[in-house]
């Protein structure tokens, strides 16, 4: 299923949500969604994951450039609302405690 | 244990012969997806044979292999490259690049194959890395590991693609006890999280009991066994309960044959 990424902004919050699987083959446009909006929010970054039927490392990968994108620019990288197909591969790679994740 | 009955290999009537011997001789089973399946059989039965043309190393001389309902023995060399991206090969030997760190090795089908940023796929490595016990290992070359520690590393090359299928040949020899649980637990692991299919060349019978959805046992290039590992503990087929007994073969008692092989006297 090809993946399909939606941007809202309020206040200073860029909230990206993928829909579809994240692979090798469309984790790159995700990664350019999320590092344009590291450069332009102006506190917070979030991943909604709730839409994500699939997840594979180089999703993982591009989650992790965009928690570093943010600690170097002092902002804010949090995850939401993570399907149980993305957990699974958050606590395979034992990144599940190292992302803010919010429930909502 | 997986519920899936959907077949993700499907092979038909495989024959395999170097020279006039057959190594496999009319082999059919089907694999289903996200199941482990371990091949069993004793040596020179055939199935490393079988696994190098699973991984589409060899090409069989009759028969059919289907991946995802696509004939893999009869595509074209431009569509088999495709398909084959989505095998990951564990080889026995690692079959690693002396001459490249094992990061750079992890790296190597990422690099060759995908259009990742350097700096996702040095993310990927690490990850990779550190799922089959080697984080920070990544600037060491081949020749500074031991023996299972390439073993490893060669397992991590075979998941940097995250492929739908790992092929391991015979992942767990020559490991420590240890580390050989944490592989077969990592193979369990990665079934669950990936719906990851793995097809297991083996000889360890701990390891079989732990990870083995279905076993499929090979003699002389033929099936003679395939089910779970209760099904085969339960076959009356003479091998089969040899091989689950651990008794050694008899010895021929046609010593005029013996005489004749040592001889070449007619």
């Amino acid at each position: 299923m090809a993946l399909q990424l939606s941007q809202t902004e309020v206040d200073g919050l860029i909230v990206i949500q993928p829909d579809g699987e994240i692979d090798l083959y469309s984790s790159p446009n995700l990664r350019k969604a999320i590092l344009v909006a590291v450069q332009s929010a102006r506190s917070e970054v979030r991943v909604d994951l709730s839409r994500v039927g699939y997840m594979d490392s180089s999703g993982v990968a591009t989650l992790v450039e965009g928690l570093q994108g943010c600690g170097k620019n002092q902002k804010t990288f949090s995850l939401l609302q993570p399907s149980p197909a993305v957990m699974k591969v958050l606590q395979l790679a034992r990144l599940d405690s190292v992302f803010e994740i919010r429930e909502a | 244990m997986n519920e899936t009955t959907e077949n993700i290999i499907e092979v038909r009537d495989l024959v395999v012969r170097y020279g006039n011997r057959a190594v496999l001789d009319g082999v059919s089973f089907d694999v289903r997806r996200g199941e482990v399946f371990v091949i069993l059989g004793g040596s020179g039965c055939g199935k490393s044979t079988l696994l190098r043309n699973l991984a589409g190393l060899m090409r069989p001389h009759s028969g059919t292999i289907r991946i995802n309902g696509e004939d893999f023995t009869a595509m074209s060399d431009s569509r088999r490259i495709e398909v084959s991206k989505r095998l990951g090969m564990c080889f026995q030997g690692s079959a690693l690049f002396n001459s490249l760190s094992i990061g750079d090795n992890v790296a190597l089908p990422l690099r060759e194959h995908t259009r990742l940023e350097e700096s996702t796929i040095e993310i990927m490595t690490k990850i990779k890395l550190e799922l089959v016990g080697l984080g920070g290992f990544q600037d060491y070359l081949p020749s500074a590991l031991s023996g299972g520690m390439k073993k490893r590393a060669g397992l991590a090359r075979a998941m940097a693609m995250d492929p739908e299928i790992i092929l391991y040949d015979e992942p767990s020899a020559g490991l420590d006890p240890i580390v050989a649980a944490g592989l077969d637990q990592l193979i369990r692991k990665m079934q669950s999280t990936f719906n990851l299919t793995s097809v297991v060349v083996t000889h360890e019978m701990e390891s079989v009991k732990l990870i083995a959805d279905r076993v499929c046992m090979l003699k002389a290039g033929r099936v003679v066994g395939l089910g779970s590992l209760d099904d085969l503990h339960a076959s009356d087929h003479p091998f089969v309960q040899q091989f689950f007994d651990r008794r050694p073969d008899e010895e021929s008692g046609d010593e005029s044959a013996y005489l004749k092989s040592l001889t070449g006297a007619p």
